[in-house]
């Protein structure tokens, strides 16, 4: 599983040299080294349409048929030989020999793009002058053919004296001698010595006119331009129909989430609700089931509900991230971004912080400035997580009236929702700006944005993200949530007074949140939502577990009443509304706390941040309910 | 210059005009399916740098392509990618109509 997309902040694996050869995926950014990798490995690390998308370096190992292991590393994409962001740092140490848990490759495949070939053999030029055996592979081979193109693969192995494969790495067209150099080198010892010492080239126009000249030996025909993208892009830039096509966009996405995905969420709920009645008729009465029922299926299931949405959420962003329209909404954000004083790349990051802040925060590796980077991370937190979705939804649907908008296209509770994404950006936006008048004042920085062109976003990759995705939602579900849910289960129902747990008020539990209940009361919030803050320290939809949970001990008796009405019961309108803006702001996530710091290198960033945000949950939701109060 | 599709005037090229007196034009100049040489990068070393590796050098042919709604950042195409730049940059590499002599390329 890829830390660039899941929720965990996985530290990168190593090779074990003794066990065999390492060989390293180096190229230019977006040229396909991750979609190799993940065909030569069988994992699936991150693939996507914009250059940028891998910020870390990955081990996958591939067993050749003698039995030996031989790994495999995807690297970040570069330039050139000097780096100029954390991400090209990565991929410039490991080809230098400065990464120390790696150490040198011992042999190198480079990776080019086959449709702009004479650009791309400018890196090959430094490249092959480390004098480490290396491998050229033309990838792409698909779309060249289709445009038009050729190259003769043979002619530019004599040119630049190491050995050359035209591949089509999303197809598996001609990988097969990928695995034969592979399989080379993994059986004997890798002889150093290229088959001649490769002219070193200084400077950059030197080494252009060097590319062009091997290009043409290599009998290369460019592709033609690729007509569709610059259709396309003559539709998705325009002045008035580029903006007008994305609001249409965002807003169907808001309102498809709130109607696409509840019949799905119907059906898991009662598939749930389904099993822990079975559960509950089957087990005898007592403490066991309690904790099962209650615990386990209440706290767990409440939040497993959420899944369709959550996945439909990733659905929108996967085909954004893949058809190449990001990199142009990054270029169109600029202006924006630009006005709080940072820069379009940051939009990249920044989208993906609708997902999870925590690969987003890795994206920020990307921003060569070291500003822009940290002002990036500082702010990525307030954009709306997939994970303040179930309780927004949940909150939503208890007390928002679905009245029609814009008829069928758009309702209330839609709009809301919509609302507090729009909160989040302009939380983040105006930190942005307080940063960069204050602590992070600094000239304007550069904005350099390769635009890749449109691809058709496979289906199967799609699809296999998205399991991906569930299997890491699960397993959240299966280790944090039901861990807490346990828990809370357990101090929920002690201390045992005359051999019977207490009335919940009573509990442990009760007790700690009717601690916490006179801070948080004038935000309108009762003990049980005081319980739900705490145990959403750990991440955010813990939350709806926890509820989940309460209401469940509480109405033991009686059949437990959907969530969403114990929750009407529990919370007027501005507690309600109060609720979903502390969640809009405060920092409510251990792994995000985590990510800052190994990013940062300090705690002192992550605990500012963590105040800072604290600070204004609890005032945002404060002003929102006393807000309601008078005016009610 | 070949002037194919020049829909949109911009403002703002008086005041850069004055400001890059006798250095000639710059790619910000360049208007929408325009083409030219670039000629001469006044940038900071590193970021003349990136650019140059990204196909920004001196006596390639850039096709200023498009841009963001409402102008900026612009498109330009350049040794077979399109990148996006904001006008200030753009506004920072000159162009010339001529390809250049022999002397100036290196
Ligand atoms: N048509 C075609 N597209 C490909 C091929 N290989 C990769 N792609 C697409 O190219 C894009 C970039 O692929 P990645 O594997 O993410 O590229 P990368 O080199 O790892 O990129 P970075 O991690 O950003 O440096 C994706 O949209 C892929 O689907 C290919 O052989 N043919
Ligand atoms: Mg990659």
């Amino acid at each position: 599983m890829s830390d660039s997309g899941s929720c965990h902040g996985a530290a990168p694996q190593t090779v074990n040299r003794k066990a065999g050869h390492y060989i390293a995926l180096v190229g230019p950014p977006n040229a396909g080294k991750s979609t190799l990798f993940n065909r030569l490995t069988g994992l699936r690390q991150k693939v996507a349409n914009f250059p940028g998308v891998t910020v870390e370096y990955h081990v996958g190992r591939v067993r050749d048929e003698s039995g030996r292991d031989l790994f495999v590393v995807d690297l970040p994409g570069i330039y050139s030989m000097t780096p100029r962001s954390e991400d090209e740092k990565v991929t410039h140490d490991v080809l230098v020999g400065a990464n120390l848990s790696l150490g040198k490759p011992d042999a190198i495949i480079l990776i080019l793009d086959s449709t702009n070939l004479q650009r791309h053999l400018v890196l090959a030029a430094p490249v092959l002058a480390l004098g480490m055996p290396t491998l050229v592979v033309l990838n792409m081979a698909d779309d060249l053919a289709a445009r038009g193109g050729s190259v003769d693969p043979a002619a530019l192995a004599k040119e630049i004296g190491a050995p050359v494969a035209l591949i089509s790495a999303s197809t598996g067209e001609g990988v097969e001698r990928v695995t034969h150099f592979l399989r080379g080198t993994g059986a004997r010892p890798i002889a150093p010595a290229p088959k001649f010492v490769f002219p070193i080239l200084q400077t950059l126009p030197a080494r252009r006119r060097w590319a062009g000249r091997v290009g043409l030996q290599a009998g290369y025909t460019a592709p033609a331009p690729p007509e569709w993208t610059r259709r396309l892009d003559r539709v998705f830039l325009d002045a008035v129909a580029g903006p007008l096509i994305f609001l249409i966009v965002v807003l169907g996405v808001f309102q498809g989430i709130f109607t696409g995905a509840q019949p799905m969420m119907d059906g898991v709920e009662h598939l749930i609700n389904w099993s822990g009645g079975l559960l509950g008729s089957y087990l005898p009465e007592g403490v066991f089931r309690s904790l099962l029922v209650e615990g386990v299926w209440g706290g767990v299931g409440s939040v497993v509900v959420f899944l369709p949405q959550i996945l439909l959420l990733f659905l929108f962003i996967g085909i954004l991230e893949d058809s190449g329209y990001l990199a142009r909404a990054a270029v169109i954000a600029d202006r924006t971004m630009a006005r709080v004083g940072l820069q379009g790349k940051a939009f990249i990051p920044l989208l993906s912080a609708y997902a999870c802040a925590v690969p987003a925060i890795m994206a920020t590796r990307t921003i060569e400035d070291k500003r822009d980077r940290l002002a990036t991370v500082l702010i990525a937190p307030f954009m709306t997580c997939s994970a303040r979705l179930p309780i927004y939804t949940l909150l939503i649907a208890a007390f928002v009236p679905n009245t029609p908008l814009l008829g069928q296209f758009l309702g209330l509770q839609a709009a809301v929702l919509l609302g507090l994404y729009v909160l989040g950006f302009i939380a983040a936006v105006g930190t942005a700006l307080l940063l960069r008048s204050s602590v992070l004042r600094h000239a304007k920085t550069m904005f350099v944005m390769e635009l890749p062109p449109y691809r058709r976003p496979s289906v199967q990759t799609l699809l296999l993200r998205l399991m991906d995705r569930a299997v890491i939602f699960l397993q959240r579900a299966g280790t944090v949530i039901l861990l807490v849910s346990v828990g809370l289960w357990i101090l929920a129902h002690l201390p045992y007074e005359n051999g019977k747990p207490p009335a919940i008020e009573q509990s442990i539990a009760g007790q700690i949140g009717r601690a916490v209940e006179p801070v948080i009361l004038p935000l309108g919030f009762n003990w049980k939502i005081g319980i739900g803050l705490i145990t959403s320290l750990a991440a955010r939809e813990v939350i709806v577990g926890t509820l989940g949970t309460i209401y469940g001990i509480e109405n033991a008796e009686k059949d437990s009443p959907p969530l969403i009405e114990s929750l009407r019961k529990d919370l007027t309108p501005g507690g309600a509304y109060a609720l979903m803006i502390f969640f809009a702001f405060a920092m409510q996530c251990f792994s995000t706390v985590a990510i800052v710091r190994r990013e940062l290198g300090s705690w002192a960033w992550p605990t500012v941040q963590f105040a800072y945000m604290g600070f204004l949950a609890y005032f945002g939701a404060l002003l929102t309910n006393q807000v309601w109060i008078a005016f009610r | 210059m070949v002037d194919t599709s020049g829909r949109r005037s911009y403002p703002e090229s008086a005041m850069q005009l004055s400001f890059n007196k006798g250095g000639g034009e710059t790619l910000a100049q360049l208007r929408t399916g325009d083409r030219a040489y670039l000629h001469r990068l006044d940038l900071p070393e590193e970021m003349s740098q990136r650019l140059m590796e990204l196909g920004f050098l001196p006596g390639t042919i850039v096709v200023a392509a498009g841009s963001a709604p409402g102008g900026d950042p612009r498109i330009f195409r350049v040794d077979g990618s399109d990148i996006a730049l904001r006008r200030d940059t753009a506004s920072r590499l000159y162009i010339s109509a001529q390809p250049l002599s022999e002397a100036e390329l290196l």
